[in-house]
């Protein structure tokens, strides 16, 4: 096909450098998300990392439930689903038996800080050597978009039409703080994925992560903020603004525990 | 080759059992009758460079499970009434994605927290509503600690041929009890050649594989039932196992199994003596119930006696194999309370003369003749 200029993509690809691609780790299939929703760039990250690390062929995820359980349809990687919240329980017993594999979870916040709770508490803990992307947007998205427990005060939620009362439903859970102090881990940061600058940063904490693993250091975690504009009932951009503005002074982002061994691998 | 006899205790020598079967990776809690089968592995699994793993909860031990079993490693579980509930979403996962798992109960008394003491009161629980959704394990109940061994050392077997989880039904008496077994040889472990071809082990020169129970799609998922139920007709055609004692000659007929089914033993002597003539059927799989034999010894039998540590759960299975030809009657104690053969061989005693030798079938139950 070739443009007003004459020039056709085959002219493209032979003569000019690809600077941008579909990383290899990422399946052909289309992504089901809501427009604006920013698990399909966390996703990406993802596939970057293994693609840069050369470990697509041995790595195992593990799905969890949430909007996030077709996961494994968009990765070209080997993979399981897990009942909701019990990745890191399904990820310690792959990683035990598998310890030569890179094995990863990935959990929204109802899965992991909710029904999971004893699940990623427990798996930090034992320093298993495993990498856990925890992606927080402050709702259960797909039930269609209830209260979690890092929905934050005064959230307006289908479950919580008053929005949040702490003094009836607690506080929102602060997730990376509380893995950072358990001894088990050994890399948990917060980060967000809200505009470039936040997108580069999440991309190496990423890398670090699993690069965490590989070198068998302890349990990481990488905490992503993460917007939901169905659900907040705003339009992709404001969602955006959202993370940045409402999420971020309630949920910091920065790094919650490196450890020296990891420090020396960055 | 002499015998190799050794005094073992119950839990501790179905753990050697499944060392010797080949298990790679065992996951548990503590839960009393069921502690040593977990104490034991905890040594001699790190001995042999295996997995040894307490988790912090029976949830999170199912799912480790899972997760090493998706890599086709052979891994397994132990835990009692309270600790299986708790795993029943996890098997349901299990059950729904055809992963092979082996895991063992130690049955004690409930309902609730209940007590330690033995109990059969798990047979719904097991072979009814081990999870949500339609499936059954295979389910095989030994009576004595050798006949633990033995199926302990095949489960992994059954597991993998049929993808499915196989569990193995003792109680606190089993478990805690001591008597000579012979342990069967060390099976190698298995090889990556010997994993199935759907393990999840990285994606290195082959396409990836998925391990899912979810099928959105409702004519998808009615596909996996339809292949999940055609698979439990194969099992129910291949697995279907009972011992039978004295029914050549046997006007009655005595059903229990476990412990219980040993203890009848001993009622069967007692009762022999007496003059009556008295069989025993003995299910050893628990699911499939072996109902076919049992329905044409219904036809040869005065009334059926269904003796059990629970208020009558596989005497629903007995019922249903007998379809109303004999008369079916129950004796049984709960709450962890083991029944004693004097007691067993009372009620078989009313038995006989509810359903005296000589008299017809059909008058012993109204309705029923001519079945």
């Amino acid at each position: 096909m070739a443009d007003r200029t004459g020039i056709t993509t085959e002219t493209v690809l032979e003569q000019g450098q690809v600077v941008y691609h579909r990383p290899d780790a990422l399946s052909t299939m289309l992504t089901h998300y809501c427009p604006g929703c920013t698990h399909g760039i966390i996703h990406r990250l993802i596939a970057e990392a293994i693609d840069e690390l050369g470990i697509r062929q041995k790595t195992i995820m593990i799905a969890p439930v949430g909007c996030s359980v077709l996961i494994y349809h968009y990765f070209d990687l080997d993979a399981v689903e897990a009942a909701h919240g019990r990745a890191p329980a399904m990820a310690t017993g792959l990683k035990r038996t598998q310890p030569d594999k890179v094995v990863f979870a990935y959990q929204g916040d109802g899965d992991l800080a909710s029904i999971g709770a004893a699940e990623i508490v427990h798996c930090a803990n034992r320093g298993e050597r495993i990498t856990v992307f925890f992606v927080n947007n402050a709702v259960y998205g797909m039930t269609s978009g209830q209260m979690a427990p890092t929905t934050l005060p005064g959230q307006v939620t289908t479950s919580s039409p008053g929005g949040r009362d702490v003094r009836m439903h607690g506080y929102p859970m602060r997730v990376a703080e509380l893995i950072a102090g358990l001894p088990g881990s050994a890399y948990v940061v917060r980060r967000s994925v809200y505009d470039i600058r936040t997108i580069r940063q999440a991309k190496k904490a990423v890398v670090t992560a699993l690069k965490c693993q590989l070198a068998g250091l302890g349990f990481s975690m990488v905490e992503f903020l993460s917007s939901c504009p169905t659900n907040w009932h705003l339009a992709p951009t404001d969602a955006l603004a959202w993370i940045r503005d409402t999420m971020v002074p309630y949920y910091p982002l920065g790094d919650y525990k490196v450890t020296d061994a990891v420090r020396a691998l960055e | 080759m002499p015998t190799r006899r050794e005094l073992w205790k119950g839990n501790e020598a179905i753990a050697e059992a499944a060392v010797r079967a080949g298990v790679e990776a065992f996951f548990g809690y503590p839960i009393t009758p069921q502690t040593e089968l977990l104490e034991y592995l905890s040594a001699r699994m790190p001995e042999l460079g295996r997995v040894f793993l307490q988790a912090e909860s029976e949830v999170a031990s199912i799912n480790m499970v899972y997760g090493a079993a998706c890599g086709g490693m052979r891994a397994m579980s132990a835990s009692s009434g309270p600790g299986i509930s708790l795993m029943q979403e996890g098997l349901s996962y299990i059950a729904g994605s055809e992963v092979p798992v082996v895991l063992v109960d130690v049955m004690r008394g409930g309902p609730g927290l209940g007590n330690i003491q033995p109990s059969q009161a798990d047979y719904f629980q097991l072979t009814r509503s081990a999870g949500h959704g339609d499936f059954h394990p295979l389910v095989l109940a030994p009576s004595t600690i050798q006949e633990a061994v033995d199926i302990t050392y095949e489960t992994f077997v059954l597991a993998e041929k049929y993808r499915t989880l196989v569990i193995v039904a003792t109680d606190g008496s089993l478990g805690q009890m001591m008597e000579p077994a012979e342990m069967p040889a060390m099976r190698p472990l298995l090889n990556e050649a010997g994993r199935g071809p759907w393990a999840v082990r990285g994606a290195s020169g082959r396409p990836k594989r998925i391990i899912t129970s979810l099928f959105l799609n409702e004519h998808d998922l009615e596909a996996l039932n339809l292949r999940l139920q055609a698979k439990l007709r194969v099992i129910e055609q291949n697995e279907r196992r009972w011992e039978e004692l004295d029914t050549d000659d046997a006007e009655y007929l005595v059903v229990a199994f476990g412990t219980v089914g040993r203890t009848c033993k001993t009622v069967l002597r007692a009762a022999r003596r007496e003059g009556i003539r008295v069989g025993l059927y003995r299910p050893i799989s628990l699911w499939p119930f072996p109902s076919p034999r049992l329905h044409a010894l219904a036809r040869q039998v005065r009334a059926m006696l269904v003796v059990e540590m629970n208020a009558g759960q596989m005497l629903e299975d007995v019922r249903l194999a007998v379809e109303g030809q004999c008369p079916v009657e129950f004796y049984g104690r709960m709450g962890g309370v083991t029944p004693l053969p004097e007691e067993i061989l009372q009620a078989l005693q009313r038995v006989t003369t509810d359903c005296p030798a000589g008299t017809s079938v059909g008058a012993a139950l109204p309705g029923a003749g001519g079945v």
